[in-house]
């Protein structure tokens, strides 16, 4: 079909469409994201200012108390811990943005064009991926600047970076649940931040887990977020090798991370793309 | 003006919500038809199945069963085909609050697959035409409700489908951008597309559609141009507002003896009957004069939808409210 130019009302005549891949309408609502970001600033605080904080709030308050017992010191010990909350709190990003789309109706837009269904989804969860990415180099920098480094070889840097990624797609999904099922961004910060929370602490995020009560002990290295930051210690060089006593996941760290996020998506995807599904389409 | 062709058929679409079995169906068994390049207004309450039933003729929910057939395409069958060949403006203007009204534009465009020298021309256009080209650099967040609901029609208008659903286009709209609103749809018309629009305002139904649907409870009760609706609510009514408190029962009284039932309104001071035309009003008219009644009005009131409506369904359809002033 080709394009006729006419002085007359524009819906006389169609214009010339081409039949677009999942790819370009990708591409184009990231940019829509972007363009977000750029008008509001602040959306990028949680992973610029509010890292920084953190890090540094821990470092000085905490780690001043902590005294060092021959291991690394606490700020090494910390940033990976850190880290690993960073990542976990892409669900909230992703939960936050998809609540926001369907409760302003541009997600009907969406469905109502000629586009791959997956596409909103898919642009949401890479979106809040780079986000937390933002978040992860930032607090890394950061922690360079306060005295940690990274002491394995490159390839384990490498490697540790990536498991961060493949966690954050795992629990991605669990974000995508609480997003389709919450009428409002209020109740998703709400529900993310009784949850997260607990979930990022009750682990070795902060504190090592050898001194707490032998229950609460388990729990913390049965937790997913554990074996990613004890992945990331021994990946960096920022801590030893777990303790003999420690709980199974923890002495394999790195499979148990790819493992606990391989779980999360078998666990959440299903049921997470029903309720979007459902939410979107009734 | 109509063509023969159907742009739009509803086929026995029934929707049903969660499992329960007990649960009415919010829409059962809605059929219809709309000829190419016509008007079909689907006129009723809040809750009457209206916006599930454009849901489904839209791709946007799936029928529980029968299905429906968008420019030739089936719903159910070619869901890629309806979309192509449609463009939807729901109930609340989907657009991007944070985006301007012109990326507002451009994304979707982009989206349809519109080449993009195209739709820089194509998007200068539909701004100029629907009078947003001066607040178009301007984030949609600062726009009125007018302005968020033409930008929302300008992008459903993007790829100049034949067939426009528009759910409940002006709510919350105040008269002048109601008008405008109208003006820009019937212009569209003229042009040979095809028009759905759900409304709970009789008079909108009553300005654009040639053909009227109403629906109440998931269900057709009526379906006919507005003259043939209208007629069904049978005769005209004679209404008489008196002066003076006191002379509504002698009033009443009077009013009796052209033989119809006579209801009082005594807030307003009003009588209204069933009258049988002119004849029946200068009749009473002289009997009030005579009797020395004072009255501030006496008028002939004919059927209005709103009365159809009534008739049909047992209660009014929802008053014209304005909630918004054009702010722009």
């Amino acid at each position: 079909m080709t394009t006729v130019s006419q002085p007359q009302r524009t819906q006389s005549r169609r214009p010339a469409t081409h039949r677009t891949n999942l790819a370009q309408q990708s591409w184009i609502m990231v940019k829509r994201n972007m363009v977000h970001t750029k008008r509001m600033p602040e959306m990028l605080s949680d992973v610029t200012t509010q890292p920084i904080m953190f890090v540094l709030l821990f470092a000085f308050v905490f780690g001043a108390s902590i005294t060092n017992t021959g291991g690394p010191s606490y700020r090494e010990f910390l940033l990976p811990g850190i880290q690993a909350q960073t990542i976990v709190f892409a669900a909230f990003v992703v939960a936050a943005g998809i609540t926001n789309d369907i409760e302003k109706g541009i997600i009907d837009r969406f469905r109502s064009l000629p586009i791959a269904r997956s596409s909103v989804l898919i642009v949401r969860s890479v979106a809040s991926l780079i986000h937390s990415s933002i978040g992860i180099v930032v607090m890394a920098v950061t922690g360079l600047a306060i005295g940690w480094r990274i002491r394995g070889s490159v390839a384990d840097a490498a490697l540790a970076f990536a498991l961060v990624l493949v966690f954050g797609f795992g629990i991605i999904w669990f974000g995508i649940l609480i997003g389709s099922l919450m009428r409002s961004v209020e109740a998703v910060n709400g529900v993310m931040f009784t949850v997260l929370f607990p979930i990022t602490f009750l682990a070795n995020t902060f504190a090592p887990t050898e001194p707490m009560s032998h229950w609460l002990r388990v729990v913390a290295e049965w937790n997913p977020v554990s074996s990613l930051a004890q992945a990331m210690r021994e990946l960096w060089g920022n801590g030893p090798a777990a303790p003999p006593s420690a709980q199974l996941p923890l002495h394999h760290p790195v499979l148990a991370t790819i493992i606990w996020s391989l779980l999360l998506t078998a666990v959440f995807a299903p049921v997470a793309l029903r309720t979007y599904t459902r939410r979107t389409a009734d | 003006m109509s063509g023969s062709r159907p742009a739009i058929e509803a086929l026995d679409l029934v929707k049903k919500f969660g499992a329960s079995a007990r649960q009415d169906p919010a829409v059962d068994g809605v059929s219809f038809v709309v000829p190419e390049g016509t008007v079909l207004g689907l006129l009723g309450p809040n809750g009457a199945g209206k916006t599930t039933t454009v849901r489904m003729m839209t791709t946007l929910t799936e029928p529980t069963s029968g299905t429906a057939r968008v420019a030739g395409y089936d719903v159910c069958e070619q869901p890629d085909m309806v979309r192509r060949s449609m463009g939807l403006t729901g109930q609340v203007a989907t657009v991007d609050e944070l985006l301007t009204g012109r990326e507002n534009i451009r994304m979707i465009g982009g989206l349809y697959g519109i080449r993009r020298r195209d739709l820089a021309r194509l998007s200068d256009e539909l701004l100029e035409q629907f009078s947003i080209a001066e607040a178009a650099d301007r984030p949609v967040k600062s726009y009125s409700g007018g302005m968020r609901r033409r930008l929302d029609l300008a992008v459903s208008l993007l790829a100049a489908p034949p067939v426009l659903f528009l759910d409940e286009p002006t709510t919350g709209l105040d008269p002048r951008s109601r008008n405008e609103l109208w003006e820009v749809l019937r212009g569209l018309v003229a042009g040979g597309t095809t028009l759905l629009l759900t409304t709970q305002y009789l008079e909108e139904a009553d300005q654009l559609a040639d053909a009227i649907v109403v629906m109440d409870k998931g269900t057709i009760i009526a379906e006919g141009t507005p003259l043939e609706l209208k007629q069904q609510a049978g005769n005209a009514s004679l209404v008489i507002t008196v002066s003076h408190a006191e002379d509504l029962a002698i009033a009443a009284a009077l009013l009796r003896k052209t033989g119809a039932e006579v209801f009082v309104d005594a807030g307003a001071r009003q009588l209204t009957a069933a009258a049988d035309g002119l004849v029946d009003m200068t009749r009473v008219a002289g009997w009030l004069r005579d009797s020395s009644i004072e009255v501030d009005d006496i008028g002939l009131s004919r059927p209005s939808l709103d009365d159809v409506f009534l008739s049909l369904t047992g209660h009014r359809a929802e008053p014209l409210s304005v909630s918004e002033e054009e702010t722009a």
